[in-house]
């Protein structure tokens, strides 16, 4: 061996030192996983708390936790009738269809781009959100709808959710279901509704096309307990089947063909996840209206700190979309109070902001 | 030792037919080199025998019709290598590399599927790449974490989709004599599509030569890499020299066809 071949050693030997063996390396990988975890549910315990103390009641944030306590260990807190029914009667409601929105737009969100392969795939190209507004301008304009009564509008908006799903997918499968395919289906599915919805505003009282506005910018304001009882429910079915399903989704993201090497069900995994992601984002809009930004954001936000293993990031991007939605509900409700701005605007107004700044300073190629 | 045996595969696309019959034996520890011009149905071939693409015609695996296996069961004994992988979302190269264990897990990751995919970036020298992002990667590094992938499948066959195309002569020498090396290693086989002859000349141990979606020829590079086969199946006129203890093609000129 030649003295240069030995400093050749030497340097790599050097060279190795620098990084542990690659199972450390995974497992410190991982150790960050975590604490971004703790760090995000901790962030949205703390604004929860904080968000309900806004508002003309003038609650601290210690009679706020002393209130939600109370009801679940009563012999070891306290708490007055006024705080409880600010509390539990007005405010928690709110607050928690945000964090819950907030979780299933970001969950629906992360699976679409994942099993679509595309970084843009999110409700709104999918077609979802403009079908959505179609069912609720229909109800309010014509009066007409699938259920009467006060479920009338969200009966609609539901309903036609589902029909622009499986519009998109029936596309995709007369053309053979490829990331396109569902791409270019959705594409012209929402220019079909958003058409549509236009004619309506057209034909449509001014009071008419001012409620369908409202509605198209999304609004937390008509939380119920109810409400945020069937959301948690679809949530609750949905966001475990597809995180036992995230190697799947892991594997899709590394090519068709790579997939089915893998012994993955392609276009099963896909049909399955894209049901499962309308599903979620129609009883999320049909109760609050069109809340853009934060489906499309929080999964590419959780994506650049934590990467892209589907595993974490489905529930990381939950945790994130719901810090967010919350953040966006809080400041809509407190920056103009007594005015309430729609989230939706809050929503971009926040999320736009902190995503760049993270584009910019990570340079990192993510798609 | 695991047996492959390929009947009458026929697979066409849009009504043109790219494999038309087609026959072939894969039953040793060895390199297995596809060659043949474009459009010989290389590829094809390498896709359907890992069942990614659904031929006419039947794949037996240890006599096994392989239609009717379970695709878990086949990622478990055949490890594909694409020619290049659409990038993963934001992957690092040990996520990547733990993709291979997909067959063998539902879930959860244990210890042991960790221990694996390090001890793998190891023997392939990708230690110092393990949590950079799959992305950044260079071609030949790329090359080498999806074979790394494929290995953590535990295959008993390595399909490798012309592994060497867009690398430089270093990368190209350092995949061949890699892949070479596991198979004696790991006594597995490996079934190759390639494009340089020369390359197939130096690593493989038996080569099938493709034409019109059929074998041509196959048997030792040696006996088969010869001018004639090569005007007859490429349409190039070439000079084969013999003066190393293999052949080494020099191509000259195509042969026009009138």
């Amino acid at each position: 061996m030649t003295s240069h071949d030995v400093q050749g050693a030497d340097a790599r030997q050097r060279e190795s030192y620098k990084h542990g063996r690659p199972k450390e390396e995974y497992q410190k990988f991982l150790g960050k996983k975590m604490l971004f975890f703790l760090i995000i549910i901790l962030a949205v315990i703390l604004l929860a708390g904080l968000a309900v103390t806004f508002g003309s009641a003038n609650l601290s944030v210690k009679d706020v936790y002393a209130a939600i306590l109370a009801k679940f260990l009563p012999g070891y807190f306290q708490t007055t009738h006024f705080a409880d029914t600010i509390v539990w009667g007005l405010r928690l409601e709110r607050i928690l269809m945000g964090i819950v929105a907030g979780m299933g737009l970001s969950v629906a969100g992360a699976a679409m781009q994942g099993i679509l392969k595309n970084p843009l795939a999110s409700e709104f190209t999918l077609g979802i959100s403009s079908a959505a507004c179609f069912g609720a301008a229909l109800a309010i304009v014509m009066g007409a709808g699938f259920v009467g009564g006060e479920y009338l509008v969200i009966g609609n908006s539901f309903i036609f959710t589902l029909i622009a799903s499986f519009a998109v997918y029936g596309l995709a499968k007369y053309k053979g279901i490829t990331p396109e395919t569902m791409i270019l289906a959705g594409i012209a599915i929402m220019y079909l509704f958003s058409a549509m919805t236009s004619f309506l505003q057209y034909v449509g009282h001014a009071e008419q096309v001012q409620e369908v506005v409202f509605w198209m910018m999304g609004s937390l304001g008509k939380a119920t307990w109810e409400k945020l009882a069937i959301i948690t429910g679809v949530l609750a079915i949905c966001l475990p089947y597809l995180i036992l399903k995230s190697w799947d989704i892991n594997a899709i993201g590394a090519g068709d063909e790579t997939a089915k090497s893998l012994g993955v069900d392609v276009e099963r995994t896909r049909v399955i996840s894209m049901i499962l992601g309308a599903l979620i984002t129609a009883s999320i809009i049909c109760f609050t209206g069109t809340i853009g930004f934060i489906g499309l954001v929080a999964p590419h936000i959780t994506r650049m700190v934590i990467g892209g293993d589907h595993r974490f990031l489905l529930p990381g991007s939950a945790l994130v979309g719901a810090l967010l939605l919350l953040g966006a509900d809080t400041l809509a409700r407190t920056i103009l109070a007594p005015v309430i701005l729609p989230v939706g605007i809050m929503t971009s107004f926040l999320g736009v902001p902190f995503f760049v700044y993270l584009f910019m300073r990570r340079r990192k190629e993510f798609w | 030792m695991v047996n492959i045996t390929i009947k009458g595969l026929k697979f066409g696309y849009n009504g043109s037919r790219i494999l038309d019959g087609l026959d072939l034996v894969i039953d040793d520890s060895e390199v297995l080199g596809l060659v043949g011009p474009n459009g010989s149905g290389k590829t094809t071939l390498i896709k359907c025998i890992d069942q990614i693409l659904k031929p006419r015609g039947c794949i037996l695996l240890d006599g096994i019709d392989m239609a009717s296996i379970g695709r878990k069961e086949i990622a478990r004994r055949l490890g594909y290598v694409p020619q290049s992988s659409s990038t993963p979302l934001a992957t690092t190269v040990f996520d990547t590399v733990l993709m291979g264990r997909r067959p063998h897990i539902n879930w959860h990751v244990s210890d042991n599927d960790i221990e694996k995919v390090s001890e793998t970036l190891e023997l392939l020298d990708l230690q110092d790449l393990a949590m950079r992002d799959f992305s950044q990667l260079s071609g030949g590094q790329k090359q080498k974490v999806l074979v790394a992938r494929a290995l953590c499948q535990e295959p008993e066959v390595l399909l490798l989709d012309e592994p060497t195309s867009n690398l430089d002569m270093r990368h190209q020498l350092e995949v061949m004599e890699m892949v070479s090396h596991l198979v004696k290693e790991k006594k597995i086989s490996a079934v190759m599509a390639l494009h340089d002859l020369n390359l197939a000349a130096m690593f493989v141990d038996k080569l099938a030569i493709l034409k019109g979606g059929k074998i041509y020829r196959a048997g030792c590079p040696a006996d088969l890499l010869n001018a004639e086969n090569i005007r007859e199946v490429y349409g190039v006129e070439a000079l084969v020299m013999n003066d190393l203890d293999r052949p080494y093609i020099i191509p000259l000129r195509s042969i026009q066809k009138r």
